[in-house]
């Protein structure tokens, strides 16, 4: 008693239970929440299996073996301790597929076709994966190469209008005549001058991605202490250096602030740009499933195209995680 | 504290003749300096004293060639100064590390302008200052005094032949301070450069100083010039610097204030 005392003395409030609570509190707890994730899978694959649907529905048997097959990993990972943090989420996905199944799958409570059940989904996936992954690619390269030169032309736009006044003399009314317009606007004007639609979509990301990182740069560049200029000048440092080495890496944490809006605007433009002009990619896709009112194959594209954009945001945030690591705080995606 | 490293001495001197210069603030012109002329010898450790704000930072700007006056010369070795050089280092009244380098970085940053690897001389400024242990440290993880400890390293890792000091102790606390100024004077000995330094602080300049400038008020012209002409190691209670310190503050209007 007297060891539990010295180690927590706060926690004694020197009644017989708080004493009692002080002593379990010092032992490692044993959470009975994770245990509970598969089980909520496992409900959504018993309902899914037993429950017999409202109408031919595809592969119900299939989605009832997958809802189980997580229910175990679950169990799985719940064994091994790894899913405290995650058991909340992983409870409420089973329940919430379980109240999806029942509410569209055996009591068919929302208007068909615009609501798909649990089943359709994994039909889409099941049968339209090829072209999915294959829109999902045009997708990544239309946006890694115009977001790509948007990014690295803003840059050094940005640089030049922080650093030479001359350049800023010529190029401020021109950013400030093009960039606040929607890149979307242009895109009539873009496909009628630009023979290829993938070009004139190209072009039209690089304005998206290209006008945030300008401004967020040139600030950045702006605001750099003259200071730092002068401790590289009096060791002899040149332009260059200037540049690439001292008002670079201190604009970095605004030159991300406009990568990320940039990229923002580049999913915008580019769910337009395939919707309206090169006719392939997840935008087209979601555009040709809605003109054949196949309603579940939008939601696949809308899922996948929703991965992409959160996997491309996190990757962002990763880079600069890691380039401005020497940052006291760092916001966590 | 380790050895330091003997450097062949080669102390930079400097002659300024008739220096006028002045900023336009606000729309109108300003002047700050007038007609200042002054010959420092090679080895010298000259204090610069003057009220607040009278132009003695701005003198150090030209003298580092950060920019040039508007009249006069400023000759170093007979040679006239036209731009920074990393022969004359200055040290700021704030760090102004690089926040996106360690420490060890932002002191090897001379050899990277000079685009020369020589990680040895790094590490041994580094242990000059007391600094090693810190190598990897983020400058914002540095107390004050620490990170002044970090810039007085990067400026010694260039081998400056004069070094300028814009108040580098100013904003220290008062023990800090105590133990950089000895350190610096060890470092002024032992390596052998021209020191010029910018300070408030009376003491400051009688303690370190082989020679202390005064400065008027704004635009600043030069009203003493006294040598001190004692041994290194000073006392913070000699008669004699107290006697110094009198006439000093006397010169600069404070006659009755001490």
């Amino acid at each position: 008693m007297t060891a539990s005392n010295t180690l927590a003395p706060g926690l004694n409030t020197g009644t017989p239970a708080g004493q009692a609570a002080a002593q379990a509190g010092a032992r490692p707890r044993r959470p009975l929440l994770p245990w509970a994730a598969g089980p909520a899978w496992f409900l959504a694959a018993l309902v899914t299996w037993r429950w017999p649907d409202a109408d031919d529905f595809p592969d119900t048997n299939l989605l009832a073996a997958l809802f189980a097959a997580i229910g175990l990993g679950l169990l799985a990972t719940a064994a091994l301790r790894r899913l405290s943090a995650r058991a909340p989420w992983a409870i409420a996905l089973g329940l919430g597929f379980t109240v999806w199944e029942v509410a569209q799958a055996k009591l068919l409570w929302l208007p068909r076709p615009f609501f798909g059940t649990p089943q359709d989904l994994l039909d889409v996936f099941l049968t339209d994966w090829k072209r999915l992954g294959d829109s999902l690619l045009h997708s990544l390269g239309l946006l890694a190469v115009g977001y790509g030169i948007g990014a690295v032309l803003g840059v050094a736009i940005g640089v030049g209008l922080g650093r030479s006044p001359r350049f800023r003399y010529w190029v401020r009314p021109l950013i400030r005549l093009v960039g606040p317009l929607p890149p979307v606007a242009l895109l009539p004007l873009a496909f009628v001058l630009i023979p290829s639609g993938r070009l004139a979509s190209e072009a039209l990301l690089a304005l998206a991605a290209g006008f945030p990182t300008t401004i967020l740069t040139w600030s950045g560049v702006a605001a750099v202490d003259p200071a730092y200029y002068d401790v590289a000048r009096t060791m002899g440092a040149r332009n260059r250096f200037l540049v690439l080495r001292v008002a670079l890496p201190a604009a970095m944490p605004q030159i991300f602030v406009g990568l990320f809006m940039g990229l923002g605007v580049s999913f915008a433009t580019l769910v337009v740009a395939e919707m309206l002009g090169v006719k392939s990619g997840l935008g087209f896709y979601m555009q040709w499933a809605q003109g054949w009112a196949a309603y579940p194959n939008m939601y696949a594209a809308l899922l996948v195209m929703s991965l992409m954009c959160t996997g491309l945001v996190s990757l962002l945030f990763k880079v600069r995680d890691r380039v401005l690591s020497w940052q006291k705080d760092g916001l966590k995606w | 504290m380790v050895t330091t490293p003997t450097h062949p001495a080669h102390p930079l001197g400097l002659a300024l003749h008739h220096i006028d210069h002045g900023y336009a603030i606000g729309g109108t012109d300003t002047p700050v300096l007038d007609d200042i002329s002054l010959t420092i010898a090679p080895g010298e450790f000259v204090a610069l004293l003057g009220p607040s704000g009278c132009g003695k930072s701005t003198l150090l700007r030209l003298i580092a060639g950060l920019e040039p006056p508007r009249a006069g010369t400023i000759l170093a070795e007979g040679t006239p100064i036209t731009g920074p050089g990393p022969d004359r280092i200055v040290m700021f009244q704030d760090p102004t590390l690089y926040p996106w380098r360690t420490v060890r970085g932002n002191v090897a940053l001379g050899h990277d302008i000079a685009g020369r690897k020589d990680p040895a001389s790094v590490d041994a400024a580094i242990e000059l200052v007391g600094l090693k242990g810190f190598e990897r440290a983020w400058p914002h993880q540095l107390s004050g005094g620490m990170a002044q400890r970090a810039a007085l390293a990067r400026a010694l890792v260039n081998d400056p032949r004069l070094l300028i000091l814009d108040e580098p102790l100013g904003k220290l606390d008062s023990l800090t301070r105590l133990t950089m100024q000895t350190e610096l004077q060890r470092l002024w000995r032992d390596r052998g450069f021209t020191a010029i330094m910018v300070t408030h602080d009376v003491e400051e300049a009688l303690l370190l100083a082989t020679r202390i400038i005064v400065f008027s008020p704004r635009p600043a012209r030069i009203i003493g010039d006294l040598p001190i002409d004692l041994p290194p190691h000073r006392h913070r209670d000699d008669p004699r610097l107290l006697d110094l310190r009198k006439n000093i503050l006397t010169q600069l209007g404070h006659s009755a204030d001490w």
